[in-house]
């Protein structure tokens, strides 16, 4: 039984309540603040009825407003993508030589094509696109079957030595193991070494030259430059996909590479595909 | 001793009695002057040019910009905002340790605008007495007449205060114009809505108890008061004991409940200091009112300091107000105060129009170009502050040879819109034979000029060579 009384000291009843002598000190709270936390109960109920609530066995209940948070974000996506849907039908259209003249375009076209990047292509050639050894460095000013966007654009497009698209740059370095003596690949590595500006062996090289001259210079020329049309890599440079070092040449000449590309035209829009040679022709090696 | 008290308790409806003098008289002037702020200030004009918006107070959300007059702020300089609020909070804990609650008294909106309403509610149902007997009276077509008067003005009122808010947001004129023919954003009519609402609901019915229950401020000005701040007080050594009858050896208050009438909170102010007193000094100016008319002095209910109580219960006269106000603490507001004000007026004149900032593109940190170049590239964004676009030349300063390219232009020049901002992928690139492509790091300054004012504006950062660790 509770027993109220009135507190000496303030003139204030208390609650009746007592703990070891402790007792409480009855201060009404205002009765509009009970309304509000009814007010609170009857909203929470509305809430638990409307949105999804109780979890489930599998999943929560839906709610009747049918609201989820991932239909929320598909509604945003859709929302842009509406935007943008004037913006990509020109990117699907346009001739890419012209795209630089089109600044609201490239701007799309830059951040469309850095999403499909890191989506599709950064898992070989690096998030930031510097490569690895056998994959292509994209920031850098060599490239082997063409660095203009459009010719970008056609290497994303077909691929590279890939044998689902017919359209795809196809070559193949023949491995001279089978051709040459290992003291003649010996000879020529020594003579790329000497085109390359590394510390090479004189005679080595004077013999390798000749080798050069009947058996690589038909793909990389006569002055090692290379031919954009089979992708044969310039030797002058000093940029090397597989190494540049006497072990890694050698290597290459012996057993050749196979460097391979998807056809990403079989798995991405025109838009896509324009927008990511945008991209990577803006990196800072695109000419 | 009571068996049924109820743990929740019914408010108590207050009717404050008109009363004038001084201090009703400085808060009408403060009542005008606030109000007619933050009513007017939306619709004040200032040219800034064709780029910019012509709105002199503008919080631009959408565009991330605050105009104030002639000074624009940058989301990167929301250092002068958290500046500014951090001042109002020393202002506060000045006014406070000064004057005890005189931002609740006077400039608090809830009591601005509850002054408002009960202004209102005095015009359209007369003052206290006929408010009391309307409120004891039946529901009669008289009543609903003057209620819904009254709840009409009001709800007037309660839009006018919710759609100023907004104006403060977009330009003035647009969005009224947009308002009235229903095209404006959901979101404008929204808050206009539920500032109405709070508006209604606050100064027509909730009142004091907002303050009471619902303001923190009450429960933490404690801290900032202490012996020597002057607040509303009841001289009760004079005016004691109390009696409605003069005989020789009664106090000077004769009971007669005009502190309490006029009192908005329902207080009486002779039970000394309580947390509800909002310190709107109506009390001094009744109770002043009463003294002039039986002959005694003002000031039974007056500004107080408790420190000058022994004093002036021994007769003699108190410390002088200036003594009062001027002590450490308020001493050491007012410096904190003015050192932030000094500082941030200060930084608003250091700014530059134009201005970068470098960020380092570090995956990777360089490359190897097909000469054997060592290049470095840079994410440079340039600012351009002034309502006209400019171009920027960009260039840099460093120890060693260093060439400097913009990605996508032959020349080094980039330009900025008007008032905006733009990103720009540059190029840094040291010869294979230069010392910079061999060594480790080389410290690097970037250079914007204005082309057209010359004003420039730089930005360090570093080139990584071969030797990169």
């Amino acid at each position: 039984m509770t027993k109220h009384e009135t507190d000496e000291e303030t003139g204030i009843d208390t609650t009746g309540h007592e703990w070891d002598g402790i007792k409480e000190l009855n201060n009404p709270l205002p009765r509009w603040w009970l309304w509000c936390l009814y007010l609170t109960i009857i909203w929470g109920v509305g809430y638990m009825i409307a949105y999804p609530a109780w979890p489930m066995i599998s999943g929560a209940t839906k709610g009747v407003l049918g609201y989820s948070t991932r239909g929320e974000v598909a509604a945003e996506i859709d929302r842009f993508e509406a935007q943008n849907a004037d913006l990509r039908a020109s990117l699907t259209e346009i001739d890419l030589g012209v795209l630089k003249d089109n600044p609201d375009l490239q701007r799309f076209a830059y951040a469309n094509g850095a999403a499909v990047f890191r989506t599709n292509c950064s898992q070989c050639h690096g998030s930031g696109a510097a490569g690895a050894l056998g994959y292509p460095n994209l920031l850098d000013d060599d490239w082997l079957w063409g660095g203009a966007i459009q010719d970008i654009a056609l290497s994303i497009d077909h691929g590279i030595r890939n044998e689902t698209d017919a359209d795809a740059h196809w070559s193949q370095m023949p491995a001279y193991g089978e051709v040459l003596s290992s003291d003649e690949i010996d000879n020529a590595v020594q003579y790329v070494m000497q085109l390359a500006g590394s510390d090479f062996d004189v005679e080595m090289a004077n013999a390798g030259a000749v080798i050069f001259d009947e058996q690589c210079s038909a793909c990389h020329g006569a002055d090692g430059k290379g031919d954009r049309d089979v992708g044969a890599p310039n030797l002058t440079d000093a940029i090397w996909l597989y190494g540049s070092d006497i072990a890694a040449v050698t290597e290459t000449v012996t057993n050749a590479r196979f460097g391979v590309m998807p056809a990403w035209g079989q798995r991405l829009t025109r838009s896509d595909i324009n927008a990511v040679a945008a991209y990577v022709h803006g990196l800072g090696g695109g000419e | 001793m009571s068996e049924n008290q109820p743990l929740y308790a019914p408010q108590v409806p207050i009717f404050p009695r008109r009363v004038t003098g001084y201090f009703r008289t400085l808060k009408w002037w403060i009542m005008a002057v606030t109000l007619g702020i933050y009513y007017i200030t939306p619709w004040v004009r200032w040219d800034r040019g064709p780029a910019l918006p012509d709105q002199a107070v503008l919080v631009d959300l959408a565009g991330r910009r605050f105009y104030f007059l002639w000074i624009e702020i940058w989301p990167h300089e929301f250092y002068f905002v958290a500046g500014l609020l951090i001042m109002a909070g020393l202002g506060l804990f000045l006014f406070t340790s000064a004057l005890g609650r005189v931002w609740c008294g006077y400039a608090c909106p809830q009591t601005v605008w509850t002054d408002l309403f009960i202004l209102v509610e005095r015009w359209i149902e007369g003052d206290r007495n006929k408010r009391v007997r309307l409120w004891n009276a039946d529901w009669t077509l008289h009543k609903w007449r003057l209620r819904l008067t009254k709840w009409i003005v009001w709800l007037l009122i309660s839009i006018a205060t919710g759609g100023a808010w907004v104006f403060y947001f977009t330009d003035a004129p647009t969005l009224l114009r947009d308002l009235i023919s229903f095209d404006a954003h959901a979101a404008a009519y929204g808050t206009i809505a539920a500032l109405t609402a709070t508006t209604f609901i606050f100064g027509g019915f909730m009142r004091e108890q907002v303050c009471i229950y619902m303001c923190p401020w009450p429960r933490i000005q404690g801290a900032m008061m202490d012996d020597d701040t002057l607040t509303v007080g009841y001289r009760e050594w004079r005016g004691e004991p109390r009696a409605k009858k003069r005989l020789e050896d009664t106090g000077d208050c004769i009971d007669c409940m005009a502190c309490v009438n006029v009192c908005p909170m329902g207080i009486d102010i002779r039970d000394g200091q309580q947390m509800e007193c909002i310190t709107c000094a109506l009390c001094i100016d009744a109770c002043d009112d009463i003294m002039d008319k039986i002959g005694k002095p003002r000031g039974l209910i007056d500004y107080l300091a408790l420190s000058d109580e022994p004093q002036e219960r021994a007769g003699q006269a108190p410390k002088p107000v200036l003594k009062h106000i001027l002590r450490p603490r308020t001493i050491l507001y007012t410096a904190l105060w003015s050192l932030i004000g000094f500082g941030l007026v200060f930084a608003l004149f250091i700014r530059a129009e134009i201005d970068l900032t470098v960020a380092a593109v570090r995956n990777p940190t360089f490359i190897t170009l097909s000469d054997g170049s060592i290049r470095n590239t840079y994410i440079l964004r340039l600012r351009n502050k002034h309502g006209e676009p400019r171009e920027f030349r960009l260039s840099l300063s460093s120890d060693e040879i260093l060439r400097i390219d913009v990605e996508g232009a032959q020349t080094h020049i980039v330009t900025v819109a008007p008032d905006s901002s733009t990103q720009q992928r540059v190029y840094v690139t040291a010869r294979p034979q230069d010392a910079a492509a061999q060594q480790d790091h080389t410290d690097l300054r970037f250079w914007v000029e204005d082309v057209i004012s010359g004003e420039r504006a730089f930005r360090d950062s570093s080139f990584d060579g071969k030797d990169t660790k």
